[in-house]
C-alpha cells in the first residue's frame, strides 16, 4: 500500500468535502446527459455514427494528417510538429522568442497540460494565464485541473469565495457566484487587452477544409484565439476528421455526453489568419501537432480504439470509482476511465500500469462513451501487458514490467491444481473442511474488506449432492 | 526538429497494418423536416431557455425593435457597420439610436475603446439552426471577429428564411465546402456563460452578456 497513487487515494478518501463535490457533481452530470438522449434508439444511432467517424479517420491518420498539413498551409495557418512535450514546449517558445512575448494567455487545452507547458514558460520567466474560469481558479490555488472538461469540480462555492478573498483583498468577500465570475471577467478582460500571445486548443482538425474547431460556453476560446496578435493551438495528432460534415453529429454527441447540453454557446470554426482588408484576429496562427506516445498506441489493433476519444468526460463522470478517489488520485493529467487506459499507455505500464488496475470493470465507461470505445477489454488488455511473460511480442510500452514472480507462482501453482482434477478436488475439500483454520488477515484486501468465507461444501459436491450429472 | 519529427511521427502511423475501419454509415442528412413555423418555434424555445432575448418582427418594424431594445437597456452607444445591408438601414435613421459607432479600421488603433468603452455591437448573421438554437455567425471585414464577444450586449438579426433545421443541413444547404471556409466561421447559442463554479450558470464570463435576436 506504499505506491504513491495508492498514498494519493487514501488521502482524498479522508476528504469528506472533496468526496461530497465530486458525488453532487456527477450526479448532476448523469441526469443531465440522460436528459438529452430521450429517444434511446436515436443514442445508439448516432454513437455508431460518431464511432465510424472516428474510426474512419484513424484507419486514414497519416494521409489525413498530411492534407490537412497541407490545406491549413494554404490557409496561412503554420504546422509544426512535436514527437514529444519538450518537442512541443519549444517550438511554443521559439514562437513567443520571436515575438519577444512575456506571457500568454490560454484557452483551455488538456494537451497543455500534457505537455507540462506552464511550468517550461514560467522557467523561462514568460507568465502563462489560463482564462478559462475554473482554470484560472486552480491555477490561482496552485493546483491541476481534476476533470477534463471542468477543471475546477473538486472545489465548492465557499472554498472559491475563500480562495478569491486571500488572492485579492481588494474585492469585498462575495459567495455569490455571479460576483465571483464577474470578477474573473474584470480581471481577464484586462489580460486579453493586453496578451501579445494567445494558446488553445483544439476539438477538431478538418482535413479537407483545413479549420480548426473549438467548443466552448465562456467565450475565452474565442478571446484567446481572436484578441492577441498571435494565436497558438496544440494538440494531438488524433483529433482530425476526413471531412466537414464529420463535424456536425460529433459536435452534437460531445456537447450533449459532456454536460448535457444540446450545443455549446460557442462554436468556433478557425481557417485562416487575419486577411487582408479584415480588422481583426491574430496576423499568425500556429499549430502545433503533437504525438507523444499516440503513434505508439496507434501501432496496435486492439490499443488503437483509445484514440477515438473525443475528450467529452462522459466516462468520467459515470465512473464508481472516480466519484469516490477524485480526479487528483489519478496523479495523471487525463483521470478516470479514459486516463486508466489511455496514461498507461504513453507513460509505460511500469509508470502508471497501476491505474488499469484502479477498475471494478463495472462497463458504466464504455456504456456512455460516445464513440464506443470498449475502455473495460482495453484496462484487461492493460492489465495482461503489465504481466505478461512474452513482452517483446507487445509494443504497449513497459509490458511485463509488472510481473512478480510471487504473483506468477500463485498463478501457475492454481494453474496447475485447477487442470489436475484429483489435486484440485482434494484441495478445495480439504479448505471447505477446515476453513476455520484460514486466516482472516488477507493482506490489502482485508484493511477494508472482511475475508471471504467459505461455504459448507464445494460446488462440485452441492452440484452432486442435487443429483447433477457434471460431467 | 520539426521536420524530423513529422517525418519520424509520419513514419510510425505508417508501419502498422491497419484495419479497415468497417463502417460505411457516415451520411448524416437531416433527419428532420420541421415547417418555418416549428423551426421558429424550436429556435425561440432553445434561445430563451439559454436566455437570450428573441423579438419576432418583419423588414418594416425590425428597425423599431432595436431601437426599443436600446432604450430598455439604457445603452449609451451601439456598434453598427455603415457597409452591410441592415447596417446602412440603421445608420439612415442614426437618430432614432444611441450613438452609432462604427469598426472602421484595425483592431489595434482603437483597441482601449472597443474593450472599455462600446456598450453593445449590432450585427447581422448568416443564418440560424432551430434545434439547438443556434446563429451561424460569419464576420467579416464589414463586421470583425470582436464585434459578437468583446461588447457587453451583441444585438443579431436572423432573417427566417436562413433558418435550418440541423447544422449539418445548413453546412450543405449553404454549400460551405464549396465555398470555402472563411477565416471565422462561429456558432453562437446564447449568451457567453459558465458552470465552472459548483455547476452553477453565471452569465457574461468573458464574451456578452446578453444576446438579442431579432427575427424576420
Ligand atoms: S473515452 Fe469515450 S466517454 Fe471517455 S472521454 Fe473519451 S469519448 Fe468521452
Amino acid at each position: 500500500m506504499t505506491s504513491t497513487f495508492r498514498q494519493t487515494v487514501r488521502a482524498n478518501l479522508a476528504k469528506p468535502e472533496v468526496r461530497a463535490n465530486f458525488y453532487r457533481a456527477m450526479d448532476g452530470l448523469m441526469t443531465r446527459r440522460l436528459d438529452q438522449f430521450p429517444d434511446k434508439a436515436e443514442l445508439e444511432r448516432l454513437r455508431t455514427q460518431s464511432m465510424a467517424i472516428r474510426a474512419n479517420a484513424l484507419s486514414k491518420l497519416p494521409e489525413l494528417l498530411e492534407t490537412l498539413e497541407a490545406n491549413l498551409t494554404r490557409n496561412g495557418i503554420q504546422v509544426h510538429w512535436a514527437e514529444t512535450p519538450e518537442q512541443g514546449n519549444q517550438i511554443v517558445q521559439a514562437i513567443l522568442e520571436r515575438h519577444n512575448a512575456k506571457s500568454i494567455i490560454k484557452g483551455k487545452s488538456m494537451v497543455s497540460e500534457e505537455m507540462g507547458m506552464n511550468h517550461f514558460l514560467e522557467a523561462l520567466g514568460i507568465e502563462c494565464l489560463e482564462s478559462d474560469l475554473g482554470e484560472f481558479i486552480i491555477q490561482l490555488d496552485g493546483e491541476t485541473p481534476s476533470h477534463i472538461i471542468m477543471p475546477a469540480i473538486h472545489k465548492n462555492r465557499i472554498q472559491i469565495a475563500k480562495l478569491f478573498h486571500q488572492k485579492f483583498p481588494d474585492i469585498p468577500y462575495t459567495e455569490d457566484v455571479d460576483e465571483l465570475t464577474q470578477t474573473a471577467r474584470r480581471i481577464l478582460r484586462d489580460k486579453f487587452y493586453a496578451a501579445p500571445v494567445g494558446l488553445s486548443g483544439v476539438n477538431f482538425m478538418v482535413a479537407e477544409t483545413g479549420t480548426l474547431c473549438l467548443v466552448e460556453n465562456e467565450g475565452n476560446g474565442r478571446m484567446s484565439t481572436t484578441a492577441p496578435p498571435v494565436h497558438i493551438a496544440v494538440t494531438g495528432i488524433e483529433k482530425v476528421v476526413e471531412s466537414l460534415s464529420d463535424v456536425p453529429p460529433l459536435l452534437s454527441i460531445l456537447t450533449r455526453s459532456a454536460t448535457g447540453q444540446p450545443i455549446t454557446t460557442y462554436f468556433n470554426m478557425i481557417s485562416s489568419p487575419r486577411k487582408v482588408g479584415e480588422k481583426d484576429g491574430p496576423e499568425e496562427v500556429h499549430l502545433v501537432l503533437l504525438d507523444n506516445g499516440r503513434s505508439n498506441i496507434y501501432s496496435d489493433p486492439e490499443l488503437l480504439a483509445t484514440l477515438r476519444c473525443i475528450r467529452c468526460g462522459a466516462c468520467i463522470n459515470h465512473c464508481p470509482v472516480y466519484v469516490r478517489i477524485g480526479g487528483h488520485s489519478y496523479g495523471t493529467v487525463y483521470p478516470g476511465p479514459i486516463g486508466s487506459i489511455l496514461e498507461p499507455q504513453k507513460a509505460g505500464l511500469d509508470v502508471h500500469g497501476e491505474l488499469a488496475q484502479a477498475s471494478t470493470l463495472c462497463g458504466a465507461c464504455s456504456e456512455v462513451c460516445p464513440v464506443r470505445i470498449p475502455i473495460p477489454s482495453i484496462l484487461n488488455r492493460l492489465r495482461y501487458d503489465g504481466v505478461r511473460k512474452d513482452a517483446a511480442n507487445t509494443n504497449t510500452v513497459g509490458s511485463g514490467k509488472r510481473r512478480t514472480l510471487s504473483e506468477a507462482a500463485t498463478w501457475k501453482t492454481w494453474a496447475w491444481a485447477a487442470t489436475h482434477p484429483t489435486i484440485y478436488h482434494a484441495g478445495s475439500t480439504l479448505a471447505t473442511r477446515f476453513k476455520g483454520m484460514l486466516p482472516t488477515n488477507l493482506g490489502a484486501w482485508t484493511t477494508v474488506r472482511s475475508a471471504p468465507k467459505l461455504a459448507e461444501s464445494t460446488l462440485h459436491q452441492q452440484v452432486k449432492n442435487l443429483g447433477v450429472d457434471h460431467e | 526538429m520539426s521536420n524530423t519529427a513529422r517525418a519520424n511521427i509520419l513514419a510510425r502511423l505508417r508501419e502498422p497494418q491497419r484495419p479497415d475501419c468497417g463502417f460505411n454509415e457516415r451520411d448524416y442528412l437531416s433527419r428532420y423536416d420541421w415547417d418555418t413555423a416549428e423551426r421558429v418555434r424550436r429556435f425561440t424555445e432553445r434561445m430563451v431557455a439559454v436566455r437570450a432575448e428573441v423579438h419576432h418582427a418583419t423588414p418594416e418594424t425590425w428597425l423599431d425593435v432595436v431601437s426599443q431594445v436600446c432604450a430598455a437597456k439604457g445603452l449609451s452607444n451601439l456598434l453598427v457597420s455603415p457597409e452591410t445591408m441592415l447596417g446602412k438601414q440603421l445608420h439612415a435613421q442614426a437618430d432614432r439610436f444611441p450613438a452609432l459607432k462604427t469598426y472602421d479600421q484595425p483592431i489595434e488603433s482603437w483597441k482601449q475603446e472597443l474593450f472599455y468603452g462600446v456598450d453593445a455591437a449590432f450585427t447581422g448573421t448568416y443564418g440560424g439552426i432551430a434545434e439547438t438554437g443556434t446563429l451561424i455567425v460569419m464576420p467579416s471585414a464589414d463586421e470583425p471577429r470582436l464585434m459578437s464577444l468583446v461588447p457587453p450586449v451583441h444585438i443579431a438579426v436572423l432573417e427566417v428564411d436562413k433558418l435550418y433545421t440541423t447544422f449539418a443541413e445548413a453546412v450543405q444547404a449553404q454549400g460551405w465546402v464549396q465555398a470555402g471556409m472563411p477565416t471565422n466561421a462561429l456558432l453562437i447559442s446564447g449568451p457567453s456563460k459558465s458552470a465552472d463554479i459548483e455547476q452553477t450558470l453565471a452569465y457574461g464570463v468573458h464574451g456578452p452578456k446578453e444576446l438579442v435576436v431579432i427575427l424576420i
